[in-house]
């Protein structure tokens, strides 16, 4: 579903640019959890914002199911980021004002589609916090923050969840639940992209992709273990 | 419709910062209502000067001496002018082809006392054509006549307003007044009339014969020597031979004041749409000053506007990142921000709209000695005022909203 190919991002920084990226070829079928790891530096931030569509490529093609959108101008990408792909960041970034059910109606405003209080809910309920739905961010838990920012990402029916460091903010406890959130959607079909540099949240995904300098030193398949 | 929910955002927006929002509004507020409360005294002075000259009739021109090298406005005799015109001038003017009446007159404020009473009027000291082209009514008593003019008589006759201010209820005819130290026997009393303009009320007025007031009271004399008449009216036939009269009376007066042809008159006549004219575009003036003052307002409450833009878009960096993440285009992100700028500017408007209004009506109550503005918000007023709500909120609050669109999403989802 998700093909790069020979993927590099420069970036220019004054006169010396700096390569972030460094002919990243990958592919990703439907229905995979895949977990991206590597140290600060490495280039997985990059990546992950090129394959959320927040980013283009300096070289390279990416091919989203069988179309090259390495040439989409903004707006496209925006379409994009907005009916296929659900983004859930380490710090939630939830609407402080607003309720849960309104926060993760928020795509929904953007695609201009109509019954939103009613997928929103929906959407909350696959997360486990449908009880919550009108509190605000301030008054939940750092945990059913990042599980409202789920169902945020949840709410438009998405091809791809991308996480970056989702659990990086999270004690094991929250990060445990979050976890089986996450394996949950993947049993429902949905495909899965963390990104993150703890190992143990990595190992609990089918695949480690390792990076290193923008390139990819190791691409392994994850013996299947029980939840944890 | 997209539309409705960015509406949404935009007031929820506004309503999660209540304070700031109506302290930014109190800029817009102050200046749309200062620009209409200005533009409606504006037009309320205008329409008191059109009715003023509208109930004097169109027949009439205006005789004054003017200085031929600082003509001043039209029809009105600019203070440095040299005194030209006199009673002679006055006279020959009767003879002149579809004139009807003559009326010389001097004018000037006096102290005048009735045992303990006294009071400050404008003293006319004029002819009694004066009471046929102003078309007033006695009270009581009469009039000043012809018989009084010859003999100059020490005779007065009293506004209404000062009558009572000197003698109350009592009966003012045959009762004595000083002025300048001179004993003068009141000899009418006006109905009453009500106000004029300017500030000066026909009921608050003393007439005496313009010879009286020549001998006995202020003295003004031509370069020559001879008594002078400060300004005279014509009244003629029909509004239709004015320019012909003009004319006479220009040729006339030219004669009698030796003036070489090519040299410029001392004197000017004016008609009274001339007249009308010239108060016309001084009141104008006088509306787009004021409007301009309001104006400056109206721009220190955009730029208000705009500066609160400005913060709302840095603090909320990270709502736009994450806005632009989950699929909002740049025009959505614009349209929320500019949506914003024009709630706060439309609803400054329109609570400045309202709050002028109350003022208009409390500034048309308040008695101006005798006199009243009437300051009308007209349709127009309202129209102006809201669309140039909506452009300054615009205006305002596109460039905050151009930044917010064009912030590129990584960073501002990482932002702060």
């Amino acid at each position: 579903m998700i093909q790069l190919e020979n993927i590099s991002k420069i970036y220019r920084m004054g006169k010396v640019e700096v390569s972030a990226l460094n002919g990243i070829t990958l592919n990703i079928k439907q229905g995979e959890m895949v977990a991206i790891i590597g140290a600060s530096g490495s280039g997985k931030s990059t990546l992950m914002n090129i394959l959320g569509f927040l980013d283009k490529p300096t070289v390279g093609n990416y091919i989203f199911m069988g179309a090259d959108t390495s040439r989409l101008n903004d707006d496209k990408l925006a379409e994009m980021r907005n009916k296929k792909i659900g983004f859930v960041f380490q710090e939630y970034n939830l609407l402080s004002r607003a309720s849960a059910v309104s926060n993760v109606e928020l795509p929904l405003v953007y695609d201009g589609s109509g019954n939103k209080r009613k997928r929103a809910m929906e959407a909350l309920e696959r997360v486990g916090l449908a009880a919550r739905a009108t509190h605000k961010p301030t008054e939940l838990s750092g945990g059913e923050q990042q599980r409202v920012a789920i169902a945020r990402a949840l709410v438009n029916s998405p091809d791809v969840i991308l996480a970056d460091e989702p659990t990086g903010n999270l004690d094991s406890v929250s990060t445990n639940q979050i976890i089986s959130v996450f394996r949950k959607l993947h049993a429902e079909g949905i495909t899965v992209v963390l990104i993150t540099h703890e190992m143990d949240v990595a190992t609990l995904t089918q695949r480690i992709i390792r990076l290193l300098d923008g390139k990819i030193i190791s691409d392994e398949q994850v013996a299947q273990k029980p939840p944890a | 419709m997209k539309f409705i929910e960015f509406f949404k955002i935009a007031i929820r927006s506004l309503l999660s910062n209540k304070l700031r929002s109506v302290l930014t509004m109190l800029g817009m507020i102050i200046g749309v209502g200062s620009v209409i409360v200005l533009m409606s005294v504006g037009a309320g002075l205008q329409n008191m000067i059109t009715s003023t000259f509208e109930g004097l009739g169109s027949n009439l021109l205006f005789v004054s001496s003017s200085n031929p090298d600082a003509p001043g406005f039209a029809g009105m005799s600019p203070g440095f002018a040299t005194d030209s015109i006199t009673m002679d001038d006055a006279e020959a003017m009767r003879d002149i082809r579809s004139v009807i009446a003559v009326n010389p007159t001097n004018e000037n404020f006096v102290k005048i006392i009735a045992g303990n009473e006294s009071t400050t009027s404008v003293i006319e000291g004029t002819t009694p054509e004066f009471q046929q082209i102003y078309d007033f009514t006695m009270a009581s008593g009469q009039f000043i006549s012809e018989v009084n003019i010859a003999r100059r008589d020490m005779v007065v006759v009293l506004g209404s307003k000062t009558a009572e201010d000197l003698f109350g209820s009592d009966e003012a005819v045959g009762q004595h007044v000083k002025m300048r130290d001179k004993r003068f026997t009141v000899i009418g009393v006006l109905e009453s009339r009500g106000m004029s303009s300017f500030g000066f009320s026909w009921d608050e007025m003393v007439i005496t014969p313009i010879t009286t007031y020549q001998a006995r009271l202020f003295s003004q004399t031509t370069p020559s020597g001879e008594d002078a008449v400060q300004s005279i009216v014509v009244q003629v036939a029909s509004a239709e031979v004015l320019n012909e009269v003009t004319e006479d009376i220009e040729t006339l007066l030219r004669k009698r004041h030796h003036i070489d042809e090519g040299a410029d008159n001392d004197f000017s006549v004016t008609g009274l749409e001339q007249l009308m004219g010239t108060f016309e575009t001084i009141t104008l003036a006088l509306t787009v000053f004021l409007g301009l003052i309001g104006g400056i307002s109206l721009l220190v409450g955009s730029i208000g506007i705009m500066n609160i833009m400005l913060v709302s878009v840095t603090e909320r960096t990270r709502e736009i990142g994450l806005r632009k993440a989950i699929g909002a285009k740049r025009r959505d992100i614009l349209t929320q921000f500019l949506l914003e700028a024009a709630v706060l500017s439309l609803a400054g408007g329109a609570i400045g709209l309202i709050g002028a209004w109350l003022i208009a009506q409390g500034i048309s109550l308040i008695d101006l000695g005798g006199f009243t503005i009437n300051a009308v918000v007209s349709p127009l007023i309202v129209m102006v005022a809201v669309l140039v709500s909506v452009i300054i909120g615009l205006a305002s609050g596109i460039y905050p909203a151009m930044r917010a669109a064009r912030l590129n999403p990584i960073d501002a989802l990482h932002y702060g």
